[in-house]
């Protein structure tokens, strides 16, 4: 599902973000992804989603060599990602059923075909009764919800998460945990940014680390 | 462990679930403000029955793409029509800004045909005189005027006789005492001529002009261009003049709608930026600015269209009473319908080529970091 082939990351201030990874990731497995804050945790997730490019090395999605990829197709390739966010990037404008309803009408998917997968999103993280309020009025833990049911509401074969129980007490980390869980169990390829170490090691799946731009464990041998 | 979070494919499997129940459909359109207009005009639905073949298949798909796309554009259309209606002050300054652009140069195009109507009438002001040799007699003279009158490029011929000639000049001049010692009448018969073709075209005129003083029992040709020529070109550099300030306003209107859909974007921008993140085109993202430059050019013109007329009837009055004064029946002419739609239309056409400059200016650099 996702292939790291010799990958270096520099930014044009200099700063190398990323060096030489070489990993892969197989449909259906789930992984973590950690390392010291800077260590380049986010980078490699921008990779996987092409909000920047490789500036060496080649990066694989679902068979798609994303350097040799036109700026038209980036979105297709995103619809196929679903990406929950350490800052939630939710909408305070409209409703929470609207956020949700986002990628869907993104795709143009038919409305009552939105209203009935949305709600099922939004069941799924216990969030149906509060589909019509704004997101602001929703706690840390429930925004945070919010983006998951929007990241898994067009059956992506792929989720990405960054950080998604930084703001969250250990209780709720393990209910949002154990939600990436049941994805995977139907799947779902994903793959988790994190530093709570803790929490990784209770999951015993496989780690990616990174120190300083270098994958130290978990990678290709 | 529901069907949510299943992975899929795109296509094969998303229309086969499509089947659900219509009830929804209510509920969905009271969560989403423009919902329920979109779920009463959605077309008939077709039952998706299992797809057989290939062909058929990818047809449905075809047209279910088609219909989402249609359903995409009216939902914007009415999502930035209802957020340009959301700040009725700041969106009806925008549209006076533009409908005063819109209309001065309509104004003043107005003007001028309205005063080449009127220039037309003074069909006496580019008469020409021929005068004949001599030596031509009465029946040749008057049979030259019967030609003439025969001739395309020539309304009118009035012929004066050498006699009629002698009578006016003793009547007028005031030196008919004078003329009785002569022996023998000195002046020459004179045609006449009202050419038909006026209304400013100099060159035909100078061209008749010119055929005229070649026929062979004509003396002298003479026409009094000065005063024609003068109104021509007094007409060609007004003429230049709207047509410079039509481009200058023009400008101003793109640069108007642009600014105004720069802000639109700038307000919108956590938005673009989410709806890049989770996989929309950029058509997807223009769109409502497209909408909104559209809207704003469409009141803009309307706007216009308005002041036009109501300039209009307010100069109706003054010009029916100075035109009595001459004796003439002139009325202003305003804009017909087919001049309306296409005040109201260029109003939309810039509006939205505004928004396109602006998007495709400032849409770029929203990009997710």
């Amino acid at each position: 599902m996702i292939r790291f082939d010799n990958v270096s990351k520099r930014y044009e201030n200099g700063h190398e973000a990323l060096r030489q990874l070489n990993f892969s990731i197989a449909p259906g497995e789930m992984c973590f992804l950690t390392g010291h804050s800077g260590a380049g945790k986010s980078t490699l997730l921008k990779l996987i989603m092409r909000m920047e490019n490789a500036s060496q090395g080649q990066v694989f999605i679902n068979g798609q060599n994303l350097s040799r990829m036109r700026a038209g197709q980036v979105p297709y390739l995103r619809r196929n990602i679903g990406v929950v966010f350490q800052n939630h990037q939710l909408l305070f404008d409209r409703t929470v059923f609207d956020n949700v309803a986002l990628p869907l009408l993104i795709e143009g998917a038919e409305p009552n075909d939105i209203a009935r997968r949305v709600r099922a999103a939004l069941d799924k993280v216990g969030l149906l009764k509060k589909e019509k309020l704004n997101p602001i009025m929703l706690s840390g833990g429930e925004q945070q919800r919010v983006g998951i049911a929007r990241a898994v509401v067009n059956k992506p074969p792929l989720l990405l998460a960054d950080e998604p129980t930084g703001n969250l007490d250990p209780q709720l980390s393990a209910e949002v945990m154990h939600l990436f869980e049941q994805f995977r169990e139907v799947g779902v390829t994903v793959l988790i940014a994190t530093h709570d170490l803790g929490l990784v090691a209770r999951m015993g799946h496989r780690v990616l680390t990174l120190h300083h731009g270098e994958l130290v464990n978990g990678g290709d041998v | 462990m529901s069907e949510v979070g299943k992975p899929h494919h795109r296509g094969a499997v998303t229309r086969s679930s499509s089947t659900s129940n219509t009830g929804s459909v209510a509920k969905a359109g009271a969560s989403h403000h423009q919902g329920a207009t979109t779920a009463k005009k959605q077309a008939p639905r077709k039952p998706v029955t299992e797809p057989s073949a290939g062909a058929s298949q990818s047809h449905i798909k075809t047209k279910s793409k088609l219909n989402s796309w249609l359903r995409h554009h009216r939902m914007m259309a009415l999502d930035s029509l209802w957020r340009v209606l959301k700040a009725p002050i700041a969106s009806l300054m925008t549209w006076a800004v533009l409908a005063i652009a819109i209309a001065l140069p309509t104004g003043l195009y107005l003007f001028l045909s309205n005063a080449q109507l009127v220039t037309s009438n003074w069909d006496g002001a580019s008469q020409m005189s021929l005068f004949l040799k001599m030596n031509v007699t009465e029946q040749k003279a008057e049979k030259l005027a019967d030609e003439l009158r025969e001739r395309g490029d020539i309304a009118a011929v009035q012929y004066i006789s050498k006699q009629q000639a002698l009578n006016e000049f003793k009547e007028f001049s005031g030196f008919g005492g004078a003329l009785d010692y002569l022996d023998g009448n000195p002046l020459p018969s004179v045609l006449i001529v009202r050419p038909a073709a006026l209304a400013g075209n100099i060159q035909q005129q100078e061209q008749l002009l010119r055929s005229l003083q070649a026929l062979p029992e004509v003396d002298e040709a003479q026409l009094d261009l000065a005063w024609v020529k003068r109104l021509y070109y007094i007409m060609e550099l007004s003429q230049r003049m709207v047509s410079a300030l039509a481009v200058l306003l023009g400008i101003a209107v793109l640069l108007v709608v642009g600014n105004t859909i720069r802000l639109a974007i700038e307000n919108r921008r956590d938005e673009i930026v989410v709806v890049k993140l989770v996989g929309g085109t950029d058509a997807f993202v223009r769109r409502p600015f497209l909408y909104t430059g559209i809207w704003y050019g469409l009141g803009g013109g309307i706007m216009a269209w308005g002041i036009i007329n109501i300039s209009l009837f307010w100069l109706d009055g003054p010009v029916k009473a100075l035109a009595s004064v001459y004796a003439s029946s002139f009325e202003l002419v305003g804009l017909n319908s087919g001049d309306s739609l296409v005040l109201i239309l260029s109003g939309a056409i810039l509006g939205w080529l505004g928004a396109w400059l602006a998007v495709g200016r400032h849409l770029g650099d929203i990009e997710p970091r």
